[in-house]
């Protein structure tokens, strides 16, 4: 079922100058992008940096204002009105939350952790004091903390800990979505990997969906059960994960994907001549998958649960799909 | 760049016309006006009245306002009444005085700051540093007068090297080149002491800049390459330690033509504090006005210059 | 083949930093050589000690404030008992450094062509003509084009990627024959940092240079080291070849690591990934006896764990600390 909804979703930020300072031009951080997210499922939005995934994530939770397209939770519009004070988006506010790469700067170092835990639930649930001391401990537990940690303050944790308390605290409210914007991205390997455990355990618990923003494909591959590739601020590809790592279409997924570094050492040198194979290609056959102002084409259906933004017109680089498809299998 | 010195200037156009209007309407309530006082207590009043009829200075506020700006297009501020002079030529004196105060004030100012900052920024926690700091916190809280009152006491009647009263000695004639010679020595006493009461700010923050750019990524590169430590001060961490205090010339332009009123009473110095404070006090309206309209136009090209200055010595910064 | 040359001889390393009077070891008993025409990657998490290690080699730390023992040879030549004088004959000119934040570590206020110039001044004859033609020439060397146009200009005018090529372009000045690279692609996009580890690659081929690459991320190890030493709260815990340690991993930490590695899941597969119990004990906590990593594998029983746990070859070339790798297994699964 799903319960939000982008709508050819717009960020757009004005370039001002000349000399009275009026809007000379705009960056499209966000250029139409739709996307359906329904409950239970973890989306991986995957860019370089200056893509627009974050912005996209922002705009959602209204940190950031839409320009064009909508917001649709359940069927309810609410662009723009994330943070609006009016009851009628209250649910809105409660049901969506999001967590920080750097969640030193999201924890308010002069409060301690009971009360930065118990602040999304005394927004949202009448709990009596003993009912919210008892919710803050089982969420502590959830993410391996233990009760003591209930009287200490942020900057006594460590950068893992603080992560897993930023997750602590999205899930205070008992939200149906958490947009995670690089929350590991800071960690050491084995520090994430108890973040992205409990990250999971919470998904099994809670029912709750994942809108997981990174850069690093490996841990997307692990988190994501959808993806979609952005670039540019529009998606080049979207679909399950098995599609888009198996039977990338679009030269920009395949380029993001080859240049992935391998643990297998046995097999770099194929790996480097893959790789590079790819990169002249990208080289030689952008041109064909973006029109004539650089823009990515709209996605469409290629596959089942899988679209790619291929130029409409132009068949090359679908012909060139078809044969790499043939030869692949 | 020259756009944004175009829109900046333009948007200086309205702040003018508003700060003209307050403080023409704040200088003609304040009580009294230049009669007051001033002439032979004997006078029938009903004259004074009449004085002040025919200066226009009865009727309504807004026409006084229109009928000032209309003169002032026509190049005219009005006369001093204390004076009897135009305001513009009683001004104009006195900025000259202002501005040569200002300028060997700031001289004064950075040969003293720019070492002590510097060094005691590189050598900080030496002995040198703390010795700086002493005397950055004690020129900081020294009262002005107190500073100037020391110094005319000191060098002027204990030591007898510089005199103590006045911007030039009249008895010589203008012009000459014992004029101009007097002239400058007469100023290094009044500006020394200016000098050394703005040294406090410039001495911490290059000290701070200096401390800070140490500890920079792009330093630790520049010793990466083998570069000797002297040039790592002079081409690197100086270079950037410098970039604030080089955006703070703006200010230093526009705090040029103020004048310090302690410096140039206890100097027996004519300048325009000194003219600022007196003209108050004899209710002088049109000088009042002309002074406080003028310091609003240098602080705002003051500003402006700040900006131009800082995008020609920092690369990141462009205006267009 | 013919033999490699021995580059860089770190015997029995320790670096200390003060914490009020006492000194407390970052790195302990390194002992590591590095050869000509390789690249060694010195892996580990943050406490781990890497980046302490590649500052005293190049002998940037704080010397009010570090306490160094033990040898770092350089043909020879120790250097931990240069001066500043003498190690900035050194730096730049025989050891160049590559570092992770490619935009913080150019000056802002300074052209990119005198940035390069700048190791060239102190360390060659070169006349100002003669250097602008080396700085051109470097330029193409890592693969940035219009040399010309971007000498004149400053660091934030450039991408990511085009600055770290310029940050290489700095190091490779003098030919140096070794390379010390920290973190080099950690601030990068995928691509970007596939594009610089390919560069840095091909340099070391063209100069016989050997470098040393310091990185968190087993991935780009994986993709360009050829021998890796694995190190662990100060300490080398395993040094191998790359296929070796890859394929054939033996100490605890080590197979740890590699289990916590974000994978895609098998058929079937249990989804939670492998998580270290515990935390890297900090500076002052550090145990100086015994096993460093025995806290955190404490399923083991103690008889496993040495007294004074020493690297020892277990095989050709393939170096591991103690023998508690010989009883180790994952909790849970039986030995």
């Amino acid at each position: 079922m799903s319960f939000l909804e982008l709508k050819d979703l717009k960020v757009h930020f004005p370039i001002r100058g000349g000399i009275f300072n009026t809007i000379q031009d705009w960056v499209y951080a966000v250029d139409g992008v739709d996307m359906v997210i329904e409950e239970g499922k973890t989306y991986g939005l995957v860019g370089e940096s200056g893509s627009g995934k974050t912005t996209i994530g922002k705009a959602i939770i209204g940190l950031e204002e839409v320009t064009g397209g909508d917001v649709e939770y359940e069927g309810v519009q609410v662009t723009n009105k994330a943070r609006s004070r009016n009851e009628q988006y209250r649910n809105y506010n409660k049901d969506i939350q999001m967590i920080f790469q750097d969640s030193t700067s999201s924890l308010n170092p002069k409060k301690r952790i009971r009360d930065i835990i118990a602040e999304p639930m005394r927004n949202y649930f009448d709990y009596t004091d003993k009912e919210e001391k008892d919710e803050v401990i089982r969420l502590l537990e959830i993410v391996g903390l233990n009760e003591d940690a209930i009287y200490r303050y942020p900057h006594e944790f460590s950068g893992g800990q603080r992560q897993r308390l930023g997750v602590a605290r999205a899930v205070a409210s008992n939200p149906k979505l958490i947009i995670a914007d690089e929350p590991t991205s800071a960690l050491d390997l084995s520090v994430q990997a108890q973040v992205l455990n409990f990250m999971k355990q919470i998904q099994k618990e809670y029912g709750l969906s994942y809108l997981f923003i990174s850069h690093d494909l490996s841990v997307v591959k692990h988190m994501a059960d959808d993806i979609a590739i952005m670039h540019r601020g529009r998606f080049v590809e979207r679909g399950s994960k098995d599609k888009i790592f198996n039977n990338p279409q679009h030269i920009y997924t395949r380029r993001l994907l080859s240049a992935i570094p391998q643990i297998d050492p046995l097999n770099r040198e194929e790996h480097k001549i893959e790789r590079q194979k790819v990169e002249q290609e990208y080289q030689e056959q952008e041109i064909h998958y973006y029109d004539e102002n650089g823009r990515v084409y709209d996605l469409e259906s290629f596959d089942e649960n899988h679209w790619v933004a291929l130029n409409p017109n132009d068949s090359s680089s679908k012909t060139l799909v078809a044969d790499q498809e043939k030869g692949g299998n | 760049m020259w756009k944004t010195v175009v829109r900046r200037l333009l948007v200086m156009i309205p702040q003018i016309i508003i700060l003209s209007m307050i403080v023409f309407t704040v200088a003609h309530f304040m009580p009294g006006d230049p009669f007051t006082g001033q002439l032979d207590p004997n006078i029938d009043p009903q004259q004074l009245d009449a004085l002040r009829e025919a200066a226009g200075w009865n009727d309504p506020l807004p026409i006084q306002y229109f009928r000032w700006v209309g003169n002032v297009f026509q190049g005219d501020f009005g006369k001093s009444y204390a004076q009897q002079v135009p305001v513009t030529t009683l001004i104009g004196s006195r900025a000259a005085n202002s501005l040569r105060l200002g300028l060997v004030s700031t001289f004064f100012t950075y040969a003293i700051a720019l070492p002590f900052g510097l060094f005691a920024g590189r050598y900080n926690e030496s002995w040198f540093d703390r010795i700086v700091m002493v005397y950055s916190y004690v020129s900081f809280a020294i009262p002005t007068f107190v500073l100037a009152l020391i110094m005319v006491y000191f060098f002027g009647y204990r030591l007898g090297w510089f005199p103590t009263r006045g911007s030039v000695s009249s008895s010589l004639t203008a012009g000459t080149g014992a004029y101009y010679w007097d002239m400058f020595y007469r100023l290094l006493l009044p500006g020394f002491t200016g000098g050394v009461l703005g040294t406090a700010s410039t001495i911490q923050t290059l000290r701070n800049e200096v401390i800070d750019a140490k500890t920079q990524d792009y330093v630790r590169t520049a010793r990466s390459k083998g570069v000797p430590e002297g040039k790592i001060y002079s081409k690197h961490i100086f270079r950037n330690a410098f970039l604030p205090i080089a955006s703070s010339i703006g200010f230093i332009f526009s705090s040029l033509l103020n004048g310090s009123v302690f410096i140039e009473r206890i100097f027996a110095f004519n300048g325009m504090g000194d003219l600022f404070i007196t003209s108050i006090t004899s209710r002088d309206y049109s000088v009042v006005i002309t002074l406080v309209l003028l310091y609003g136009v240098i602080a705002i090209i003051g500003s402006l210059v700040s900006d131009i200055v800082l995008s020609l010595v920092d690369p990141r910064i462009r205006i267009d | 083949m013919a033999t490699k040359e021995t580059l860089l001889e770190i015997n029995n390393l320790e670096v200390g930093f003060r914490f009020s009077d006492a000194y407390h070891n970052a790195v302990d008993d390194v002992s590591i050589t590095l050869k000509e025409n390789e690249i060694l990657a010195i892996v580990g998490e943050s406490g781990s000690g890497k980046s302490t290690l590649a500052t005293a080699i190049i002998g940037l730390h704080d010397p009010n404030n570090t306490q160094i023992k033990g040898e770092i040879l350089y043909k020879g030549l120790d250097l931990t008992n240069l001066n500043t004088k003498l190690y900035n004959r050194i730096r730049g000119n025989d050891i160049g450094m590559i570092f992770q934040d490619p935009l913080g570590s150019l000056n802002p206020v300074m052209p990119i062509g005198k940035q390069i110039e700048e190791s060239l001044i102190y360390h060659t004859d070169l006349n100002e003509k003669q250097r602008r033609q080396r700085v051109l020439e470097l330029l193409n060397q890592v693969g940035i084009p219009n040399p010309e146009r971007i000498i004149k200009q400053y660091p934030h005018e450039l991408s990511g990627g085009m600055r770290q090529r310029i940050v290489i372009a700095i190091a490779l000045a003098n030919k140096p024959p070794i390379i010390i690279a920290d973190e080099p692609t950690t601030a990068l996009d995928v691509t970007i940092q596939a594009q610089i580890l390919d560069l840095m690659k091909d340099i070391q081929e063209e100069t016989n240079s050997g470098i040393i690459l310091i990185t968190h991320d087993l991935g780009v190890v994986a993709e360009t080291a050829d021998r890796v030493a694995v190190m662990y709260a100060g300490q080398i815990v395993e040094e191998a070849p790359v296929d070796v340690l890859f394929t054939d991993p033996k100490h605890p930490y080590t197979r740890s690591l590699l289990n916590s590695i974000p994978h895609e899941l098998e058929e079937g597969e249990d989804d939670e990934l492998h998580v270290i119990q515990g935390t890297v004990p900090s500076l002052q906590n550090l145990p100086r006896t015994g096993d460093r990593f025995k806290d955190r594998i404490p399923w083991i029983p103690d008889e496993a764990f040495d007294e004074n746990p020493q690297l020892e070859e277990i095989a050709p070339n393939h170096k591991v600390r103690g023998n508690s790798w010989k009883h180790f297994y994952f909790e849970g699964e039986e030995d």
